[in-house]
This record gives structure tokens, sequence and C-alpha cells, in this order.
């Protein structure tokens, strides 16, 4: 027998029994369809302990990376503690080391947690303003570069979030963040693959942190950041970004600007039409997505359309906060 | 040997899911009835259609492919929208050198859901 830990509860598994058959035995829902390791409905996480590779088999290597794994693949030798990978996830307290002014919408907000917080560049952690109000924000911050977490918060009309961050909140004030989670981060298994990175507005934040955490580990392929705002004011960490590109010369920058008069030295139209006018074909490339939801949407698309797998298109999850298109513009 | 084994199992699955997806997006017959869905969750639901074809392990069940595709028989999924999809999942297979009588067999599977998909 193996011992199985779920929410505080120890579950028998027997030899050769899956995990989801084991937890369904004893009562624990665990939502599931194909039990063939196809369809990734039981997907869970294994918070501590080793999960066989079998159980991992055709999941992202993001996902695999952090311990997710199939439950009905999932046959194990030794004790596992298991989570839902929705189950709520560890409040914890943090100190406002800075906040900087980006553009004129847009600050840098560094962080501090009271605990050390395993993440990569681009997950997000979620801020509460108060128990009733919180937004999730990319982390551009990369843990073996920055000595804290870094968000973007652009002040959306209206917000709630955005408008206590931009107003009322000064560094040294406590506040409390959730763990970091979400799959739109770089793993180093290619490290010969090109990489696009497209991003809209503040959606620049994880892409900031993916390229330097990419650059970081020692990636060799060509990597190419396309960011865009409607003027070449809402762009940002444009000088920070230049030094990159000038100190590795597989890295490229590309500014874009989709509205009104277009200086020299920025592309006109989207970072997608201009990222797809350079390279029609994307067979084998690593894809990032992140800014505005229909950019997300229509990236993914075009992406795929355009040869690059599924397995390899990441983008952002959620929708920026305040929702609806100028949010994210 | 298995049919699933003779294709090459879960990494023919794999190898064939983005290129069938790929293909069935570019086609203008069959397209309108995958645009505006998540492509990632789609992109998993046609590795399991792929899996179930292919003679590999499943618990698909008929009253499954009934409410799965009831939406779609709404918006006019007919027999034309059937055939198209069995056609892309043959040019796939052609596409990664599966022999023909290999192909005539998945054909043959993917042929036993029609009435359910179609909810006929």
């Amino acid at each position: 027998m193996t011992a199985i830990r779920y929410q505080d509860r120890t579950y028998d598994c027997a030899p050769g029994e899956t995990v989801l058959d084991c937890l369904t035995a004893g009562g624990v829902t665990v939502p599931s369809s194909c039990r063939a390791g196809v369809c990734q409905s039981c997907l869970m996480r294994a918070e501590e302990g080793e999960v066989p590779a079998a159980a991992q088999a055709g999941l992202k290597p993001t996902l695999a990376a952090q311990g997710y794994f199939l439950a009905c693949s999932c046959r194990p030798q030794t004790p596992l503690t298991v989570a839902l990978p929705d189950a709520e996830r560890l409040r914890m307290a943090a100190e406002v080391v800075s906040i900087e002014p980006l553009n004129a919408d847009i600050v840098a907000v560094k962080l501090k947690p009271s605990q050390q917080l395993a993440y990569r560049a681009g997950q997000f952690i979620r801020l509460y303003k108060d128990d009733d109000q919180s937004r999730c924000y990319s982390l551009a911050s990369v843990p073996e570069l920055d000595d804290h977490l870094e968000i973007h918060v652009r002040a959306v009309p209206g917000g709630q979030v955005s408008g206590w961050v931009h107003r009322e909140l000064r560094a040294g004030d406590a506040v409390e963040i959730a763990d970091s989670s979400g799959l739109c981060f770089y793993v180093d298994d290619r490290p010969q693959q090109p990489l696009l990175l497209l991003g809209t507005g503040s959606g620049l934040a994880p892409l900031y942190g993916i390229l330097r955490d990419a650059l970081n580990q020692g990636h060799r392929g060509p990597v190419w950041l396309y960011h865009g705002s409607t003027t070449p004011q809402g762009l940002y960490r444009t000088r920070e970004l230049a030094a990159l590109a000038e100190r590795h010369p597989h890295f490229h920058y590309v500014r874009c600007v989709s509205e009104g008069e277009v200086p020299e030295g920025f592309r006109p139209g989207t970072p997608l039409d201009a990222a797809l006018a350079d390279h029609p074909v994307l067979d084998g490339w690593r894809v990032f997505l992140c800014g505005h939801p229909e950019l997300v949407r229509k990236g993914r698309m075009e992406a795929f359309l355009a040869g690059a797998s599924m397995a390899d298109i990441h983008a952002d999850p959620f929708v920026p906060s305040g929702g609806g298109l100028a949010a994210a513009a | 040997m298995s049919l699933y084994d003779q294709i090459g199992g879960d990494a023919a699955v794999n190898a064939a899911v983005d290129i069938f997806y790929r293909k069935v997006l570019r086609d203008d017959r069959i397209s309108r009835f995958f645009t505006g869905v998540d492509m990632e969750r789609q992109a998993a639901k046609q590795k399991a259609f792929l899996t179930m074809a292919f003679g590999g392990p499943n618990n698909y069940s008929g009253l499954d492919m009934r409410r799965g595709h009831a939406h779609l028989v709404a918006q006019g999924l007919n027999d034309s929208h059937f055939d198209a999809v069995v056609e892309n999942l043959g040019a796939t297979l052609k596409e990664l050198n599966v022999p023909d009588s290999l192909i005539a067999q998945v054909a043959a599977i993917a042929e036993t859901t029609r009435n359910d998909v179609l909810g006929k």
C-alpha cells in the first residue's frame, strides 16, 4: 500500500491502483473523463513526493515542471501529497519595496514576500486590496536575477485594485499576496528553439521576465520580442530591452505602434502583424502571448496556423483586471 | 499487434493532432464549427478523438458523442461536414506515411460514430 495525502486525509493506494481510482474509492470527487491519460481532465498536482514519469506523459513541460500529473495514469510507488489544480492557494504577507512609474499609466511594484516563494518568471500572483478585492498580476522578475517580486500595474479607469495601487500604495506598506501559479513561463528543454514573445501594454511584464529567464538560462536559439501599444509613449523598458539586444546578438527587440504617426525605429500595426510579416512560418517555434485578450486569442490561432505546435504556444490564462479591451490596450 | 500499436500508439496521436487540427481549421467547409472555442481544450478533445479512431484506449460512449455535438447539430452539422472531417483525418495519416490499409481501418472506426455525432 502507498499512502496518498489529499486535504489532510490519507488514502491507501493498492499496488497497481491509480491515484484517480484510489481517491474516487475514498469518496473524493476528482474530475475525470477518458481515464486513459488523454483528455487531461484529471489533472492534479503533487505537492510532495515523486510522480512516475508515465503520469506526466503528454503534459506540457511547464506543467510537468510544477509537479502536475494525470491521476488516471499515476500508479505511485512512493507516498504522495496531492492537490487539485484549482485548490485555494496559500496567502502570505508581503512588503512593498518600491513603486516606480514605467510610463504615464503603468507602475512597477516590487514586493518582498514574508516566505520564500518558488516561482518562474511569467507566472502570476494574486494581489489583495482587501478580502473582497484582488487581481492577478504577472511576474516580470526572475528568481535567479532579482531580489524582489516585480509586477506591472496599469491604472485601469475605475479599477478598484489598480486605482488603489496607483493612488494609495506606498513603499513600506504591508499587503497580502497569493502564491504564484500559471503556465506561461520558460522551460530550458530545447535551448536551440526560436522564441517569439508577443505582447501589448503591461503584457510586457511576463515577457520581460521570460526573456531574461531564457537568456540567463543560456537559451541559444533566436529570441524575438514584439511589444506594441497604441502610441510610442505606451511602450516602456525600451532602454533596458535595447541594451539586452546589444548584449545578446540573438535577441531582437521590435517596438510596434498601432495608431497615429509612427516615428522612426517603430513598426506600424500590432505586434502580431509585425511578427507574422517577419516570420510567416513558425514551424518549431515556441510562442508566448501576453496582453490584450483579443490579440492573445488571435495570436494563438495565427501562430498555430503558421506552424507552431499547440504545445509550444503559451498565453496568459486570465483577462487583465478590469476586463474589457481598453483595460489591456 | 493492435491497430493502435501498428500506427504508433501515443506518439502517433501526438504527431497527428497538430496536423489534423490545423487541417480542420483551414477547411472552409467546417472551420466555422471550430472557431470561437478554447483552442487548448479543443486540441485535447481532438487528441481523445484520434486515440479512439486509432483503436486506442478510450471510454467514449455514444451518449457522450451525442451530448458533445448536439449544439453543433443545432447549427447545421450534417453528413457533408462529417465526411470532411474523415477526409482530413485520412489526409493527416497519409502525411504521416501511414499505410492505406491502416487508414481504411481508422476511417471505419470513425464511421461508427457518425450517427451519434449527427444525433440521428
